[in-house]
C-alpha cells in the first residue's frame, strides 16, 4: 500500500520540513503520495510534484482548509486514510495538532517525532527530553507518524514528476474558527533549517544586547538566531526563537551558544548539532559538557571580537 | 461550568534520567516524581478561571499507579475541588488515556477540559488532541492565552513562526503551553485542606477501557555520547578551529 505524507506549507510555497518527511517515508516504502491541503494552494502542489520520490500529489483546495485547522484536516486525513498503510506529517505545530486527532478518529495509536526508521513497524524516537532513545514497535494496521525533520536529510526539491490529482473532499467540523494570527517577521534563515544558529541566553541581560551582540554575528555568518527559554521568558526576544524541548528542535552544522548555561530542556533542542560552540564565563556550566569548543570568556567582549574576526 | 483537568505523575524535570542496564526502560526507582510541569499550568489556568467566576467546579483526574494520588492531592492544594484516580499499573498510552478522559468528561458534563501540551517523560503531545477527536469537539492546542466569552472560548496558540488565535465552541479541549501562566505554590493550610477533599478511586475497567496498546517500547537506550570537546583560550583560536579543524565557517 502507498504511504501518505502531509505537506507543510503556507498556501504559497512548500516548507522544507516536507522534504525531510518524504525522505523518512521513502525509508518505509516506495509509493509516496503527498497531500497538499489549503486554499489557493495549486502552486504548492506543483512544487510537491517535483520533489524526488513522490508518485502522486493530492490537492485539496478549499476555503475550509485555508488555515489548516486541526479539526478539518484531521477529518480529511481520516477520510482518505483507507488507501494508505502509513501516514506521515512533519512534527511542526500543524502536524502535532492534527495527527493525533486523525489517529484517534481512526482508533489507532500514534508515534510522535520519530528520528529513525528501522523497518515499517519499528521506529526510534527520543523520550525524556532527548535523554533516552526508545525503539517502538507498532502493530497497528495504519501507522500514524510525525517526523522530526532534523533527523532526516531532505529529498531533492527538483527532479520528480508526479501527477497532481485534485480531490474535492470538503470536511468542515464546525467546532473551530480562525480569528487571526501574528507572525514574527524575519529576513534571516528559518531557525529549524538554518545551517548556522547563533543563540543567546539570560546572560545577554536585555533585548538591546541581543540586537547589539547576537545580530551582527548572525548577519556575518548568515545564521538564524535562537534563544534559551530564560531569554524568551525575560522578554528579550520573541518566543518562536526558543530552542529546546518545548520550543524548536534544531540540528545545524554550527550552533553557537552565548551566555546559555545549558539546562537539559535546552540541550534537548540542539545537542544533535554537528559542531557546538559555547561562549560562557562559567567553565562548569552544563553547556561545556556538550560543546566541541568552549571559550571561557565574557560574551560582551568575546562576541564583538568574534564578529570582527570572521 | 465545570472544568476537568488531567494531571500525570512524571519524573521531576530536574532529575537526570538514567537508562536501566537491561535497556528495558528508564530507571524510576527512588527518583523524585512530580506533576508534569505543563499539567501544573493547566491546573493553574482552571483555578484562575474559577477565581474569575467563569467556572464553578474543578475536577482533577490522574491515570496511573496508586502513588499518583500524591499528584492529585497537589492539584487539590492548588485549588481543584475534587479528584479522580484511575488506578492502573499498565503503561498509560495516549489513546487509552483519552478514552478514559472522554468517559469522565461526558459523565461529568464538563465544558472546559484542560491538559498539558505534552508529558515530559514520553514527550508524545497527543492526549489532548485525541480526546478532542473522540468527543468530536474543538481543540486549542499549545495555548498561551485563554478567554471564555459566553459559549465560546478564544484560544491564542503558539505556532511555528508566531501566534494564532482560534475561537472554539464549548465544550472544548485546551492544552497548555509554558507561557500560559505561572503556577502558584501550594500554601501549607491548603495542603492540609486538600487532604480532606474528595478523591474517588476507579479503574480503567469502570470505563470499559482496555489499557493494552498496539504500540510497545521494545528498547530504551541512552543517547549517543558526544565526543569530549576542548577549551579554546582565545577568540583567535576559536576562529582558527572553526575554519581549519571543523570547517564550518
Amino acid at each position: 500500500m502507498a504511504i501518505l505524507v502531509y505537506a507543510e506549507h503556507d498556501n504559497a510555497s512548500l516548507k522544507k520540513a516536507t522534504l525531510n518527511t518524504i525522505a523518512a517515508a521513502k525509508q518505509i516504502g516506495v509509493d509516496v503520495h503527498v497531500l497538499v491541503a489549503g486554499s489557493g494552494n495549486q502552486a504548492v502542489a506543483d512544487e510537491a510534484a517535483k520533489a524526488e520520490g513522490v508518485t502522486k500529489v493530492l490537492l485539496a483546495d478549499n476555503a475550509v482548509y485555508e488555515h489548516q485547522l486541526a479539526e478539518n484536516i484531521a477529518l480529511l486525513v481520516a477520510d482518505i486514510a483507507s488507501d494508505y498503510s502509513h501516514i506521515l506529517a512533519p512534527a511542526t505545530s500543524t502536524g502535532k495538532g492534527f495527527m493525533p486527532r486523525a489517529a484517534a478518529l481512526l482508533d489507532v495509536s500514534m508515534l510522535s517525532e520519530i528520528t529513525a526508521v528501522i523497518d515499517p513497524q519499528n521506529f526510534e524516537r527520543p523520550i525524556y527530553a532527548g535523554n533516552a532513545t526508545a525503539t517502538v514497535k507498532t502493530t497497528e494496521e495504519k501507522v500514524m507518524i510525525t517526523v522530526r525533520a532534523t533527523a532526516f536529510d531532505p529529498v531533492a526539491a527538483e527532479g520528480g514528476s508526479a501527477t497532481v490529482e485534485t480531490i474535492d473532499n470538503v470536511q468542515e467540523a464546525g467546532k473551530a474558527t480562525f480569528v487571526n494570527e501574528e507572525m514574527a517577521k524575519s529576513d534571516r534563515p528559518e531557525l529549524t533549517s538554518a545551517s548556522i544558529v547563533v543563540s543567546g541566553g539570560r546572560a545577554l541581560a536585555n533585548g538591546e544586547n541581543f540586537t547589539k551582540y547576537i545580530e551582527p554575528l548572525a548577519d556575518k555568518l548568515g545564521a538564524a538566531i535562537g534563544a534559551s527559554r530564560a531569554a524568551v521568558d525575560a522578554g528579550y526576544v520573541a518566543n518562536d526563537m526558543q530552542v529546546g524541548q518545548t520550543g524548536k528542535i534544531v540540528a545545524p552544522d554550527l550552533y553557537i551558544a552565548a551566555g546559555i548555561s545549558g539546562a537539559i530542556q535546552h540541550l534537548a533542542g540542539m545537542k544533535d548539532s554537528k559542531v557546538i560552540v559555547a561562549i560562557n564565563n562559567d567553565p562548569d556550566s552544563p553547556i561545556a559538557s556538550v560543546a566541541d569548543y568552549f571559550l571561557e570568556a565574557d560574551l560582551f567582549t568575546a562576541l564583538p571580537e568574534l564578529t570582527s574576526k570572521i | 461550568m465545570k472544568a476537568l483537568v488531567a494531571v500525570k505523575r512524571v519524573i521531576d524535570y530536574n532529575v537526570k534520567v538514567r537508562v536501566k542496564a537491561d535497556h528495558s526502560a528508564v530507571d524510576l526507582s527512588n527518583t523524585k516524581m512530580s506533576i508534569n510541569p505543563f499539567d501544573e499550568i493547566a491546573v493553574e489556568e482552571a483555578v484562575r478561571l474559577k477565581e474569575a467566576g467563569v467556572i464553578e467546579e474543578i475536577i482533577v483526574v490522574s491515570i496511573g499507579p496508586k502513588e499518583a494520588q500524591e499528584q492529585i492531592r497537589s492539584a487539590l492544594a492548588l485549588g481543584a475541588d475534587r479528584g479522580v484516580l484511575v488506578q492502573t499499573d499498565a503503561k498509560p498510552y495516549p489513546l487509552q488515556v483519552a478514552k478514559i478522559l472522554k468517559s469522565i468528561a461526558e459523565s461529568e458534563g464538563t465544558d472546559i477540559i484542560l491538559l498539558g501540551k505534552q508529558a515530559i517523560d514520553d514527550d508524545n503531545n497527543q492526549t489532548g488532541q485525541m480526546l478532542a477527536a473522540l468527543m468530536g469537539i474543538g481543540q486549542g492546542t499549545f495555548a498561551s492565552e485563554v478567554k471564555v466569552e459566553g459559549d465560546k472560548v478564544n484560544v491564542t496558540r503558539e505556532v511555528d513562526g508566531g501566534a494564532q488565535t482560534v475561537a472554539l465552541s464549548l465544550p472544548a479541549v485546551i492544552t497548555t503551553d509554558l507561557r500560559l501562566n505561572e503556577p502558584r505554590y501550594a500554601k501549607l493550610p491548603n495542603i492540609m485542606k486538600a487532604k480532606k477533599k474528595q478523591l474517588d478511586e476507579k479503574t480503567p475497567a469502570d470505563f470499559g477501557v482496555d489499557m493494552t496498546s498496539k504500540q510497545e517500547v521494545t528498547k530504551v537506550e541512552p543517547p549517543a555520547e558526544r565526543k569530549a570537546g576542548i577549551t579554546v583560550k582565545s577568540v583567535d583560536e576559536l576562529v582558527d578551529k572553526l575554519r581549519n579543524e571543523a570547517k564550518v565557517i
